[in-house]
């Protein structure tokens, strides 16, 4: 195993990630302490009742549901990095060759996952859908549970990430997102109706 | 230790007697001042209510939503500006643990703190040495702390700078001459005598100058991080595991009562110099904005804030020393590294006091910063938010030793080792956010350590076993 390994591996796990980290977190530090100790949540909670909250609470969903993404996915994915760096053959006794790409795959697909379902269940949370807490407890049993397909890489990883790819529309939508914001920002125009998320 | 240090620095001003830790050289070594700097209270200097109470102005009367919005938004900033420097010091620790086997070797060799071996024949053996290690390791502790009083209060105020000296001249010199020796060897990189000489040369003189006088502010900082970690890798080496752990453990407890208890050679260190009117000697601090103090020596404004003190919310009204943490006690010189002074050596001081005439009330304008919540900066005449926070070396020096420790004992997991670095952080946080509702001197090392501690034997034993099968099926939860 080699370097590119290595380092195409955390990419692809985690840079995303890290991107969403530096471009929108990392700025305010109220966010990056939320990201590491969620517990903050409850006395920001309070806070954010007052007028001029410092962090709402749609802000405090997605970092708190990024920050479990990123450490799921590191604690996922950590061991197997460093093991990439090491000696050794991938699929010698018959394991699957594909064995480091797609845990990168998967922990990349898990850690944005996490992020959308926190800002989903953040919303449920406010507006007091239960079903929603529910579907999204259901859906993250669904995605472990595909998982135990491995190594039949083809049943996992492409549910998954059709999986994926339905929470960030659901997410976006929760949050505030609407098509037509969406083509405000194709045309690049601004709106007087900006929703935050 | 070192976090007495923080404490003591912090406590100096503070009611709550640092723990000595801070004082009292580590019996590794110098490592004792550095902790000394972070020991125990919250660093960021949050002074003792008794200092709150000399100065009239100390706490922020704004609004009370406004109160607690600013103390967010500004501990927040605080926060952060403690969350990098930290995290580079366990990143270096971490990395030269995994890299460099030497300080992982054990080379059979022991501090003379530690004299009872661990590799025994029995469990119980092995427990009850380490249990006497530790011991024994905390009784120097608190012996030098009670020196370091002792000087003080007999006014031998220049066998203290001089032990910091030594103390800082023993880390910069000879404990980075043989990490980069260890590095060299791992990576087989070939080099001659004069250029190591040179190299070492010219590292120890700027460290000792950036330190001890004036320096960038980021060469400063980064050679406060740079010592800490020297001394955490010492203290990895030299320490058995047991012992390590237990040391650990007994040092926040001891952290928790030296700060909180009314009793203790810190505070009387404190009270002495709050009688006399005089800064203490700056021990071990990393500051993140020292640079202030260039320019108050610079300026020699008398009316420049402490660094202790921070604080818009109280006006400096006379000259403090900067950071004048508690004289930082090295214990037996050669033994312990000269980190405690987390750049402020009593040239430092000496410098500061030259040109800015006697500094004043070190202990109390270090209670008034550590009056205010989060860490305190420095108090700037024109900017309230660029203050900056302070946390002692100490602090760094366990910090490190933890996670330091936990990347090289848990069976080469990083998992532990992330959990570890996480648990610090929840508790810098957790130390912080309580400075800032209590608004008094708070140890720093008990909520980190404890965490670190619960969670590196629970990772270790109950979830990388557990994730170990997860990563082999690769199942995902």
């Amino acid at each position: 195993m080699t370097a590119a390994v290595f380092f195409g591996c955390a990419f692809i796990a985690f840079g995303p990630a890290f991107s969403l980290f530096i471009f929108t977190i990392a700025k305010d530090p109220l966010r990056v302490i939320i990201l590491i100790a969620g517990k903050a949540n409850e006395g920001l909670a309070a806070i954010s009742e007052e007028e001029s909250s410092p962090i709402s609470v749609r802000e405090m969903a997605y970092v708190a549901g990024l920050g479990f993404g990123i450490m799921s996915g590191a604690f996922s994915m950590i061991n197997t990095l460093s093991d990439s760096l090491g000696p050794g053959t991938v699929g010698m006794f018959g394991d699957s060759q594909y064995y480091f790409i797609t845990s990168a795959l998967m922990t990349l697909a898990l850690t944005l996952l996490h992020t959308f379902w926190g800002v989903v269940f953040f919303d449920g949370c406010e507006r007091k859908r239960w079903w929603v807490i529910v579907a999204v407890l259901c859906l993250h049993l669904v995605v472990s549970g595909l998982s135990l397909l491995n190594p039949l890489y083809v049943g996992s990883v492409p549910p998954v990430y059709v999986i994926m790819l339905l929470m960030a529309v659901w997410a976006f939508f929760s949050s505030g997102g609407s098509l037509h914001n969406l083509s405000l920002l194709w045309t690049c125009r601004k709106s007087n109706a900006e929703t935050s998320s | 230790m070192a976090n007495t240090v923080e404490d003591i620095e912090n406590n100096m001003a503070t009611e709550a007697p640092v723990p000595s830790q801070n004082q009292h050289s580590e019996p590794g070594g110098t490592g004792v001042r550095s902790r000394g700097g972070g020991g125990g209270t919250a660093q960021n200097g949050q002074p003792p209510s008794t200092a709150s109470q000399q100065r009239p102005a100390q706490v922020v009367e704004g609004d009370e939503d406004e109160d607690e919005e600013l103390t967010l938004k500004y501990g927040a900033k605080h926060v952060i500006m403690l969350f990098v420097p930290v995290t580079l010091c366990m990143v270096v620790v971490v990395a030269t643990i995994k890299s460099v086997s030497f300080y992982t070797q054990n080379d059979g060799q022991r501090l003379i703190y530690t004299p009872f071996p661990e590799d025994t024949d029995t469990l119980g053996e092995r427990a009850l040495n380490s249990v006497l290690n530790a011991t024994i390791m905390i009784s120097v502790i608190i012996v030098m702390t009670m020196v370091l009083v002792l000087l003080y209060k007999y006014r031998c105020y220049r066998v203290i700078l001089g032990w910091l000296f030594l103390s800082s001249l023993l880390l910069l010199f000879f404990f980075s001459f043989i990490y980069l020796k260890e590095v060299f060897k791992t990576y087989n990189v070939a080099m001659d005598w004069i250029t190591l000489a040179v190299i070492i040369w010219n590292f120890g003189v700027v460290g000792m100058v950036c330190i001890h006088w004036k320096g960038p502010l980021r060469l400063q900082q980064a050679y406060l991080i740079m010592i800490s970690a020297l001394m955490a890798l010492v203290f990895i080496k030299y320490l058995p595991e047991w012992t390590a752990w237990l040391i650990l453990a007994v040092i926040s407890v001891y952290d928790l009562l030296a700060v909180l208890c009314p009793k203790g050679p810190l505070r009387i260190l404190v009270e002495t110099a709050q009688e006399r009117n005089e800064p203490i000697f700056p021990a071990l601090i990393y500051s993140s904005t020292m640079v202030w103090l260039v320019n108050m020596a610079d300026t020699g404004l008398g009316h420049r804030p402490h660094t202790r003190k921070n604080s818009a919310e109280t006006p400096v009204t006379e000259p403090e020393s900067p950071a004048a943490p508690p004289p930082v006690v090295l214990g037996p010189a050669p033994l312990s590294p000269p980190e405690d002074d987390g750049g402020f050596t009593t040239n430092w001081v000496g410098q500061q006091e030259h040109q800015l005439g006697p500094l004043q009330s070190t202990e109390e304008s270090r209670r008034e910063i550590q009056q205010l919540p989060s860490a305190r900066p420095p108090v700037m005449d024109d900017d309230d938010e660029e203050r900056g926070v302070k946390l002692g070396l100490g602090d760094f020096i366990f910090y490190s030793m933890l996670v330091g420790k936990a990347s090289a004992a848990a069976s080469g997991d990083w998992n532990t080792t992330l959990a570890c670095f996480v648990a610090i952080l929840i508790g810098l946080c957790l130390t912080l956010l309580l400075l800032a509702i209590f608004k008094k001197a708070l140890p720093a090392l008990p909520i980190s350590i404890f965490f670190g501690l619960v969670f590196y034997f629970a990772t270790d034993n109950l979830v990388r076993p557990f994730m170990d099968q997860l990563a082999l099926h690769q199942f995902y939860i």
